[in-house]
């Protein structure tokens, strides 16, 4: 019995160590609502079917993304924050930045749109209106790029966003959607999430289409400079392959609940 | 990466200068754990008391169901509330979702089995003849409940702080039924999962020493209480 334990034990061992020598994979940090839209799930295989490199995905909140990407935590960063990506690059912390595609945010709402936002041509003008109304808005407040976008559109309107019925929730967009959805607030969201929510939500879109909402996407790989033992190679290989028409060309093909999501940046 | 003593200056700084947005989550941290505490505290006594004294059939059952109930997760304890209050739910007329009441609920729920089943070990170990002396002394059984609380302060005031140590400390149901809205549900926990999800790992270690000193502090006074026997009475 004891012998046969000690051999079941070594097994054990064995097994993890073999699982422990296999090669390392390529760490990608990257927002929630990236990993959510699914897009990854269609690319990453693609690539590592071209490269055989695997692309392990830790999805985190914009902010912490940079982070991690800072610390050398992980190889490659998506995000979609524009200036916080060129502060990234500037600082000497990444390196090979590419835009490679965008999507846009959206205003939603309680159906019956109580602020009347639907016929407003600008966001800036449909913000207005919420604010004339005694109703709520939900901010993510949470330092995201999605956050920082609705920050700089308060700004553009020339509000400054305060009081009871801003409610600052410090969640991510699938949270926030869902809260009001209960509270019958407005909210801004990327395109992406609200289609993966929509189905459960009380909620409609409202107002999309001013260029203010374009929301595009960074690829940054962190600099090996700063972090010697990072996976540059692997990194590198990556953010060409996402500028490879190839991989434009599944961008603009991808579609969520039937939808286009995605516009390509590269795409010849 | 900053480092924990860097974090930890701020944390001290941040409480000295008193940094009116930090002391907001404090007093909402604790405001909400204290009211869920004591609306807890009497009913689980009572429950506790009728575990340990009273004989009656199902009893036994209870009791492995209020010990089973400490491994509730949090989340779920929070998943469950949510669906009754959510705009859907059964009680979604009540509106309560996304408030600090909401928050209540989800912590007692939490540390009511805990309460009911450490209290129920220390009043089962304790000396039935407490209970009967003082009825036979001709007590009421109120006077005669409030003695035998008093006899076992050890024990029901470690249940009480153990109770209290796993609402404050708590994030799951906190976030999902309170939303961490800023400056009405958002407490030490959420916050701390907020600015980790910003990246801003040394304000997340100064909350955190907050909550820990703050514990201190109450675990300290408790603990004087427990000494000096004038906490139930």
């Amino acid at each position: 019995m004891f012998r046969f334990t000690r051999i079941l034990f070594a097994l054990i061992l064995l097994w993890a160590t073999v699982f422990a020598a296999h090669a390392a994979p390529l760490r990608m940090a990257t927002t929630t609502s990236t990993q959510n839209s699914g897009l990854l799930d269609l690319l990453l295989p693609a690539f590592q079917k071209k490269s055989g490199i695997e692309v392990h995905v830790i999805a985190v909140g914009t902010g912490k993304a940079l982070k991690m990407g800072r610390d050398g935590d992980v190889d490659v960063v998506m995000v979609h924050a524009e200036s916080a990506e060129k502060k990234f690059v500037e600082e000497g912390y990444g390196v090979d930045r590419i835009q490679f595609m965008y999507n846009d945010f959206v205003l939603v709402g309680p159906k019956s749109d109580p602020a009347g936002i639907k016929g407003e041509k600008s966001v800036t003008d449909a913000l207005a209106a919420i604010n004339k109304q005694p109703i709520k808005f939900v901010s993510r407040g949470d330092d995201s790029g999605t956050h920082k976008k609705e920050r700089s559109l308060w700004a553009a309107a020339d509000i400054q966003p305060a009081g009871s019925w801003y409610i600052e929730a410090g969640q991510g967009m699938g949270k926030v959607l869902q809260m009001a959805s209960e509270l019958d607030a407005y909210t801004l969201t990327d395109r992406g999430t609200w289609l993966a929510y929509k189905d459960k939500l009380d909620m409609a879109l409202l107002n999309a289409g001013d260029v203010k909402l374009s929301n595009p996407y960074g690829i940054i790989a962190v600099d090996p400079k700063r972090h010697a033992d990072t996976n540059y190679a692997d990194a590198k290989q990556l953010i060409d392959w996402i500028g490879s028409q190839e991989a434009q060309q599944l961008i603009k093909d991808y579609r969520l609940h039937g939808e286009p999501l995605f516009i390509p940046l590269l795409l010849n | 990466m900053e480092t924990l003593s860097a974090a930890t200056y701020q944390a001290v700084y941040l409480l000295f200068t008193g940094d009116p947005a930090l002391w907001t989550i404090i007093g909402i941290s604790f405001s909400v754990s204290l009211r869920a505490i004591v609306y807890a505290t009497p009913l689980a006594l009572l429950t506790a008391f009728a575990l340990a004294y009273l004989r009656f059939p199902g009893r036994r059952l209870l009791v492995s169901i209020f010990n089973t109930a400490l491994s509730i997760p949090a989340v779920v304890v929070g998943l469950t509330l949510y669906i009754l209050l959510s705009k859907a739910g059964p009680l979604g007329e009540w509106r309560l979702l996304f408030t600090q009441e909401a928050m209540i609920m989800g912590q007692f729920c939490l540390c009511f089995p805990l309460l009911v089943a450490m209290s129920h070990a220390a009043l089962q170990s304790s000396d039935r003849r407490a209970w009967e002396t003082a009825l036979t002394l001709g007590a009421s059984p109120l006077r005669a409940f409030l003695t035998l609380l008093h006899e076992n302060r050890f024990g029901l005031v470690g249940a009480i702080v153990a109770g209290f140590g796993r609402i404050i400390a708590e994030v799951g149901s906190s976030m999902m039924l309170g939303g961490n809205i800023l400056n009405y549900t958002r407490n030490i926990p959420t916050a701390i999962a907020l600015e980790t999800s910003k990246g801003s790992f040394a304000e997340g270690i100064a909350l955190g020493l907050v909550l820990l000193v703050m514990a201190l502090v109450l675990n300290i006074l408790l603990g004087q209480m427990q000494g000096k026997g004038e906490v139930i009475q």
